[in-house]
């Protein structure tokens, strides 16, 4: 495997897909660095699962062209199916079916013999710790289980590129953290990973480089810290006790970070970026400064943090317009029909 | 290691993601050639199998559905157009045997729709497997369900007073021309399994075509008493070529015209809505 760990995993010029009139990929754009992971983040309808589909040759494109490991993905498709995997994000192994019965038929269609998919699947369960629930139908397994047992499907030939759909929308945090680790493994491996996501938290912990996709498009490209601090490396969010102090608030924090001040729908929150040039430590000391200034003006503080900006925030700084969508899938039901 | 609160009696462990065991499943290990087309579609067709061993149920419709039709009709029609039930049963067994099996074909686009919805076929068509694979063994599975069907109605049939001139080896010899229709058949239902928007409508087409091909035919009545118009139609309609081809092989003579006619229709359906249906399913 000559580009396994080198070059380009996935290369996309101008990929179109539309659905009736929707147009869910408008020229995108994609260049991911192989064995890395890489991030597409958007909200829902940017075009995320579009693109995934595209790139693991379930739709055709309607224009430009997409090429993984060098094949192009209409003319190639099928070299392009012996390298990758998919986790969509919609259950997709056979639910009527147990999880070794499930993972046993894959090892078979991938070629497999009987015992070996066997011995396979057992190994398999028994990393993902589902040993215990190989008998059981998979209908029956729980949100995170059933995340484990798609993840441990889609490395049964060890890809050379794994798509994860959404992997961890729906999940309580620890299945979430599970599934994280697992995402590491699989690329200290070796396996290049991309992953589509809506949690600005998520591309950070994990992917190397992430690309912004709005209505079918990349908007922004580069790091995580390159796409933070383009937007402001952190959000203070400000509770105060009392709503009639919320007009001198705004002016003590405006004077004290030297940026504008919103004043939230909750007539007692305010949020100001900080952090807007530089570093995660600048940001530390800026909303340390804003703290101490309230605190000597004499407003009750009842709440205050320093986050990240949420991927609503990178949105607005990005396109002037909050994060919204409809449902991909469910249009592309809808019109591919 | 399970992490839902299913079980009981002791508390559930937490699973924790080990580096060293996903490490010896993550080695890359030597890639197995692909499986031959035969192969991976009696793979799709074991699925098949198993499903059935999971939800049994779905053999209602293969088991008391038939016994059903056989019952209903033999005492309905049997005493005012022959002689007796069981004299109509000699004419008209092999014909219920068809219509029944061939009803049944449509669930396999209720399958393949229900496959789609659920999302199983997104990774079914990411395998790099032969393509048709899937579909093919679909229908191997359900071609166990005809078989299945086409042998309870032969035994309410025996029980009832079915006694074929052709012997086992008639009854066999028509139960396989039937069974080759049906196969055939299926692929008109993959079509539609795929265009259409849901499990419903794939449903409902299927009753609408369904419905007036099988009574449209020489199943219950000699068509020799109807009008001009439908009997033009039913001379034309596959499933009086099957009938026709069946009921002449239990009875013990070859029908050569009407069998040559069901296997040029089973090709056609094989080769129209087969190339149809895989220019769908690579084009979604």
């Amino acid at each position: 495997m000559s580009n396994r760990n080198t070059g380009l995993a996935v290369e996309a010029d101008g990929l179109v897909r539309s659905f009736g009139s929707t147009r869910a990929l408008d020229g995108l754009d994609l260049q991911v660095p192989a064995g890395t992971v890489y991030g597409l983040l958007g909200p829902n309808g940017a075009g995320k699962t579009t693109a995934v589909r595209v790139l693991a040759t379930l739709l055709r494109p309607d224009g430009g062209q997409a090429r993984v490991f060098g094949h192009d993905v209409v003319a190639e498709a099928d070299a392009v199916r012996a390298r990758v995997s998919l986790t969509g994000q919609y259950a997709s192994l056979d639910e009527d079916l147990t999880g070794a019965e499930n993972l046993v038929l894959l090892g078979r269609l991938l070629g497999l013999g009987r015992p070996a998919a066997r011995q396979r699947a057992d190994q398999l369960l028994a990393a993902f710790g589902l040993t215990e629930a190989a008998g059981r139908q998979v209908k029956k397994y729980s949100g995170g289980m059933r995340r484990r047992i798609d993840i441990a499907a889609s490395i049964l030939n060890t890809p050379d590129l794994l798509f994860l759909d959404e992997p961890t929308t729906g999940l309580d945090p620890r299945s979430r953290n599970q599934v994280w680790e697992i995402i590491r493994a699989v690329v200290a491996h070796g396996t290049t990973v991309l992953l589509t996501t809506q949690y600005l938290d998520e591309a950070d912990q994990l992917a190397g480089r992430i690309a912004v996709v709005d209505h079918g498009r990349v908007i922004a490209e580069g790091t995580p810290g390159e796409l933070k601090s383009s937007v402001g490396s952190g959000t203070v969010h400000v509770r105060l006790r009392d709503a009639g102090e919320r007009t001198r608030a705004e002016q003590v924090l405006r004077t004290a970070l030297g940026v504008p001040v919103q004043l939230e729908a909750d007539p007692v929150a305010l949020t100001a970026r900080v952090g807007e040039d530089g570093t995660d430590l600048e940001a530390g000391e800026q909303a340390a400064r804003a703290l101490g200034e309230l605190a000597r003006a004499g407003i009750v503080v009842d709440d205050f943090s320093l986050g990240q900006p949420s991927l609503d925030e990178v949105f607005l700084a990005l396109t002037d317009h909050p994060a919204v969508g409809a449902d991909e899938r469910d249009d592309e039901l809808e019109a591919a029909r | 290691m399970s992490d839902t609160a299913t079980t009981t009696g002791r508390p559930p462990s937490v699973y924790v993601p080990s580096a060293e065991a996903l490490a010896t499943v993550l080695a890359p290990g030597e890639r197995p050639p692909r499986p031959g087309a035969l192969s991976a579609s009696l793979t799709f067709g074991w699925r098949a199998l198993l499903k059935i061993k999971h939800v049994p149920e779905q053999l209602f419709d293969v088991t008391a559905f038939p016994i059903i039709m056989v019952l209903m009709f033999t005492y309905l029609f049997g005493g005012a157009l022959a002689d007796s039930p069981r004299d109509y049963l000699q004419f008209f067994l092999p014909g219920i045997m068809v219509t029944s099996v061939v009803m049944i074909t449509m669930y396999t686009g209720v399958g393949l729709n229900n496959d789609i919805e659920k999302g199983v076929f997104d990774r079914i068509r990411t395998l790099p497997v032969w393509r048709p694979a899937a579909l093919v063994g679909m229908i191997f599975g359900d071609v166990l369900r005809y078989v299945l069907a086409a042998v309870v109605i032969l035994g309410v049939g025996l029980a009832l007073g079915f006694r074929p001139a052709g012997g086992p080896v008639g009854v066999l010899a028509g139960i396989g021309l039937l069974v080759i229709f049906s196969f055939a058949f299926s692929w008109v239902w993959t079509f539609f399994g795929l265009v259409l928007r849901s499990e419903k409508s794939v449903m409902g087409v299927s009753m609408m075509v369904l419905f007036p091909l099988t009574f449209l035919s020489n199943v219950f009545v000699d068509p020799a008493t109807m009008p001009g118009w439908l009997q033009a139609f039913v001379k034309a309609n596959p499933i009086t070529h099957l009938v026709a081809a069946v009921r002449a092989a239990m009875a013990g003579s070859a029908d050569a015209t009407n069998t040559m006619w069901l296997l040029l229709w089973s090709a056609g359906f094989v080769v129209v809505f087969g190339t149809l249906t895989m220019y769908r399913y690579n084009r979604r």
